[in-house]
């Protein structure tokens, strides 16, 4: 067994007085790649803002690379290599292509560093190169996908957590998304993938929890996940 | 044609005083969606903490230029300490208050800040000490001072300065970032209370330099000077379209330039009736005009979803 990245226990989070996650526990090691699937409106996007510190949990222990997460705001958890690419992509659309992944690499002062991760970036997207000086708001959805996801990446984060990257994607589009994703978990970054698409994050996934109403009922292999009847019958339409 | 040179004049110069302070209005509306009506009186402040400064310093016999140099530097950091601490104490704790409740605090701030002053420097005017020999120059029948020129042209350095802070530099890049979406902002590792300070010292810095053009153009300070003025620059940003810099910039000018054609013309469409005195009308009557018929401004695009 490697060693665990990051470790969720008993989570419980509400709005108001109504609690979206009952009490869940999670966890991801180093360089793994975990699915976490459900049906729409199960928790999955309440966990991650929670686990980026953009919720307060009502109960429960998040334990990241060995530290409590529970007193750190989302800024310091960004700083410590936790990046959400959030539902909606959430790309600063009066800006440039450029100054989006220049905001991703707003925690880093290695000018250098930051030159050649750019170039990388644009060697991933090549049509983010083309468009660097375009107005965010202005691409297709997948371009803005893009953007968020190559924003996230220029942070160096050690925990990538992707809610929902297919959503409202062209086929074709959603398959380059894919195909960045494995790229990025072969190069051993830790990831959460989110997704309504069960099979295609099964897929890719080493793991995966099932999520329902707040609760996780279903754990286990990707390949174990894909083949059970429970998750055939409710999330791949079988 | 002489009056009407004379009145472009004097108008471009009000006008860049307007647009400096119409900036820390705007600056703050972009990132909070909120209205810092106290900022009017952050100008005063600015104003009254150089003139005491100036005063005790020439007293000295300490040489013009190094007093004034002092002076603004004083009244810089003073104001700033002074936009840290009213966001920090009256804006902060109401964040996710309703929209209504930091407007009346604000409201409330300023009010405090104008009886303070009054406490310290007293009800009287204060005239602002002669510096320089402020020589006169005739421009094509028209005429410009020094102290005009001065004002003008610094102003302009300063807002192509803030122009460039904002889209050049990492700082700006955070406040565009927080002003669009706070939480990806956060998600980016910024600080975003640590940027929401530093848009209000920021923009009080601009208030206090604003706060000494403007008594040196009129050669006077009292501690009411702050509210009208602070409406009128208000009444800029919104010309301009609120939250939007260019816009700030390009208001203040605008109203500057109305309110002085129509202080130099208001005798003659009249009849005489009203004369130069009633130029504050003007300002008015732009807001009210512009909030009637285009009330996202002239360079604004959004401005219902954070009234
Ligand atoms: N801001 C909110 N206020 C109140 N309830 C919310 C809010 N966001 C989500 N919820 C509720 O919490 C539950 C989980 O939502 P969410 O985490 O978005 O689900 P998922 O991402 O799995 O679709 C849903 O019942 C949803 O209606
Ligand atoms: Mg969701």
């Amino acid at each position: 067994m490697t060693d665990t990245l990051l470790e969720v226990c008993g989570l419980e989070i509400s709005y108001g007085g109504i609690r979206a996650v009952k009490g869940i526990d999670l966890h991801i090691a180093s360089g793994e790649l975990v699915a976490l699937i459900g049906s729409n409106g199960a928790g999955k996007t309440t966990t991650l803002k929670a686990l980026a510190g953009l919720l307060h949990p009502a109960r429960g222990k998040i334990q990241y690379a060995n530290r409590s997460l529970i007193n750190v705001v989302a800024h310091q958890r960004a700083a410590m290599g936790i990046a959400l690419v959030p539902e909606g992509r959430g790309v600063f659309a009066r800006m440039t292509v450029l100054e989006n992944l220049l905001m991703g690499a707003y925690i880093r002062d290695d000018k250098s560093g930051i030159a050649i991760d750019l170039a990388r970036m644009y060697e991933l997207f090549p049509r983010l190169a083309e468009r660097k000086d375009q107005l965010a708001g202005t691409l297709s959805g997948g371009e803005q996908q893009m953007v968020a996801m190559a924003r996230a990446l220029m942070g160096r984060p050690r925990l990538l957590m992707l809610d929902e990257p297919s959503m409202g994607l062209a086929p074709l589009m959603v398959q380059k998304i894919f195909e960045v994703i494995r790229d990025i978990a072969a190069l051993g970054m830790s990831i959460l993938l989110v997704e309504q698409n069960a099979k295609l994050a099964l897929q890719v996934a080493q793991r995966g929890y099932v999520m329902e109403s707040g609760e996780i009922t279903l754990s286990g292999a990707a390949t174990e996940l894909l083949g059970s009847a429970a998750v055939q019958r409710a999330y791949l339409g079988a | 044609m002489e009056i009407f040179l004379q009145q472009i004049i004097n108008g471009l110069v009000q006008g860049s005083v307007y647009a400096l302070v119409a900036l820390g209005y705007t600056m703050v509306y972009g990132i909070l969606g909120l209205i810092n009506f106290a900022h009017g009186e952050v100008v005063m402040i600015g104003a009254m903490l150089a003139l005491s400064s100036l005063t005790v310093l020439l007293g000295l016999s300490v040489p013009p230029l190094l007093a004034l140099l002092f002076s603004i530097i004083l009244a810089m950091a003073g104001c700033m300490a002074l936009g840290y601490t009213i966001e920090r104490i009256a804006y902060r704790p109401l964040r996710h208050a309703p929209r209504l409740a930091p407007l009346i605090t604000a409201i409330g701030v300023s009010i405090v800040l104008q009886n303070l002053a009054m406490m310290i420097w007293g009800r009287e005017y204060h005239s602002f000490p002669q510096l320089i020999v402020n020589a006169t120059h005739s421009l094509g029948g028209a005429v410009i001072n020094d102290i005009q020129i001065i004002i003008f042209i610094l102003a302009l350095l300063i807002m192509a300065g803030l122009m460039a802070v904002v889209h050049r530099t990492r700082l700006g890049r955070a406040m565009r970032a927080v002003a669009e979406n706070q939480h990806a902002a956060q998600l980016m590792g910024v600080d975003i209370n640590r940027v929401i300070s530093l848009t209000f010292m920021l923009g009080s810095a601009l208030a206090a330099i604003a706060g000494l053009m403007v008594s040196a153009n009129y050669g006077l300070a009292h501690y009411y000077m702050g509210f009208v003025l602070g409406l009128k620059a208000f009444t800029a940003a919104v010309l301009g379209g609120i939250g939007n810099l260019r816009g700030a910039m390009l208001g203040g000018l605008l109203l500057g330039l109305i309110e002085s054609l129509g202080a130099g013309y208001i005798g003659d469409i009249t009849g005489g009736f009203f004369g130069s005195n009633y130029q504050d009308v003007f300002a008015f009557l732009v807001l009210i005009v512009v909030l009637v018929f285009r009330p996202s401004g002239l360079l604004g695009e959004r401005l219902a979803e954070r009234a």
